[in-house]
């Protein structure tokens, strides 16, 4: 009996192939942006690895973590690749999550009964972001120390939670060892029991409900999953896969001083790039606007844009494509601007 | 996607098809390969030299006064456990710790004045180190023991 005749019997796999043969994916020419979410799930997956490597030598601690990170990097044979990889990936996977969250809101692939997959997608973003944010201060260097405790300080001014949040994440009133030891538990572990069902119900989703073609295409023109797509997929995974490992191994990631509570901080200093919009706003607000506490109108506005965001499936409702386009386009503007002019007010200090 | 042109060059369009499944099997081992090895070289290079230590020749126990005839204590020699014991007429005897069974440590039993294994019931005799009981198949390896100006001194057999 043959291998493929064995597994069929036990687990139907024919049934599952005439599945993929009979699942479509429509064809038009938008249709390239499908491709985003499956290159954020191959970066995911590359984090999975590469994170699950790096736990094998990683030792947090006040002491322990730069130097753990320092002999990766240094002594253990690819341990600088494979650090790299990771840092590198995570940076890809939230700009793919980007322009995949983007090209949905454009397609108007949130509207019913899709509004689940959108909510499942922008929690996935978030807790994509909190991903970032715990794991950025692991190697304990000195930038990692700042961007902690400037990205705590600002969470702390957020409204409402913001500062029972911050306190609990940091441990304490500083960072320090103890904001250490639960950033390391919320990136290696109470993250990921969050972030795997999650993901599991956004794909399950996308499953049962297939991709939604936007509102101007008219022609119902699709093509099949397996093999045609599929393949395309397979294609546009290996390109990322070659583009990752150019990066990581020509631009490998660097490790700077140990953190030291007694430096100040240095010139230049700035969040990662997919915080920098709401750092920006935060600059440039005055530190009083009127009787209000600018960072704390500051962050309301981040905030309140977010939700109004994250619940466009129930303010359009199938007659609204023009607003829509027109929050979107001032969404992607206002977030451009805000970067560049963050990058621009950083440049050549640091 | 059609299969026409495949048919309508039958011949060709055979071994060409071969050609490209091969070139494809081959490209795809080589990247098999090119993510496995550091992976593999990764996980490697941390183990090597990590349970040996430095090497070490001699270890100093301390005077001779301090152990009492019939007694014995582990300690460690380099980074693996013995055993140094004390006899009644006064002799001292060293040993590695490692039960020559499956690796545990062994003690020395007073009361019954035999070596024993807490794992699988091994017992070694104390003057020789010989397994004289349960599964141990070979006998702990020897220690020299002198006691130069009074201080008892270890060194590999």
């Amino acid at each position: 009996m043959s291998v493929h005749a064995w597994l069929d019997e036990r687990i139907g796999l024919a049934d599952f192939m005439s599945f993929l043969r009979k699942k479509e994916v429509p064809d038009h020419r938008h249709a390239v942006w499908y491709f985003f979410g499956g290159m954020t799930l191959f970066f995911f997956m590359m984090q999975v690895l590469t994170g699950l490597l790096l736990i094998v030598y990683y030792q947090p601690g006040s002491d322990s973590s730069y130097g753990s990170v320092q002999r990766i990097t240094s002594q253990i044979e690819f341990g600088w690749l494979i650090r790299s990889v990771h840092s590198w990936s995570a940076n890809l996977m939230l700009l793919s999550a980007f322009f995949h969250m983007f090209s949905v809101f454009f397609m108007k692939a949130y509207r019913a009964p899709r509004e689940l997959t959108w909510w499942s997608g922008m929690g996935l973003l978030g807790l994509g972001m909190g991903f970032g944010f715990s794991g950025y201060l692991l190697p304990w260097d000195q930038l990692a120390y700042f961007a902690t405790k400037i990205g705590l300080d600002v969470m702390e001014k957020s409204p409402f939670i913001g500062k029972e949040l911050a306190t609990m994440l940091r441990g304490g009133a500083d960072v320090g060892v103890i904001t250490l030891q639960r950033f390391y538990a919320l990136h290696a572990a109470v993250l990921p029991v969050l972030f795997m069902p999650l993901l599991l119900l956004h794909l399950w989703l996308v499953q049962k409900h297939g991709n939604a073609a936007p509102p101007s295409v008219t022609e119902k023109k699709s093509v099949p999953f397996f093999p045609t797509f599929f393949y395309k997929d397979l294609m546009v995974w290996f390109l990322c896969l070659n583009l990752l490992a150019l990066l990581a191994s020509l631009w490998p990631w660097d490790l700077g001083p140990q953190a030291d509570k007694l430096a100040a901080a240095p010139d230049g200093i700035h969040p990662e790039w997919y915080f920098m919009s709401q750092f920006q706003l935060l600059k440039f607000i005055p530190g009083k606007v009127g009787p209000v506490d600018g960072e704390l109108l500051g962050m309301g506005l981040f905030g309140a844009g977010g939700v109004l965001w994250a619940l466009v499936p129930l303010w359009d409702r199938g007659s609204r494509g023009r607003l829509v386009n027109l929050v979107g386009l001032g969404a992607v503007i206002v977030l451009l601007v805000l970067t560049i002019w963050g990058y621009a007010g950083v440049a050549g200090k640091g | 996607m059609t299969d026409t042109p495949q048919t309508a060059a039958a011949p060709q369009g055979l071994s060409r098809r071969a050609l490209g499944q091969g070139l494809f099997a081959a490209a795809a081992a080589l990247y098999t390969a090119a993510l496995a090895w550091p992976i593999f070289r990764y996980l490697k290079s941390g183990t090597q030299g990590a349970d040996e230590g430095p090497q070490v020749n001699e270890v100093n126990l301390g005077a001779e006064k301090d152990y009492l005839p019939g007694s014995g204590k582990l300690f460690l020699f380099g980074s693996k456990p013995a055993l140094i014991l004390r006899r009644k007429d006064g002799h001292f005897v060293a040993l590695f710790a490692t039960c020559t069974h499956l690796g545990c440590t062994v003690k020395f039993a007073q009361d019954q004045d035999r070596i024993t294994c807490a794992c699988h019931g091994g017992v070694y005799d104390p003057d020789t180190g010989r397994n004289i009981g349960g599964p141990p198949p070979a006998p702990l390896k020897p220690l020299v023991v002198s006691t130069d100006g009074g201080a008892v001194v270890v060194r590999r057999a």
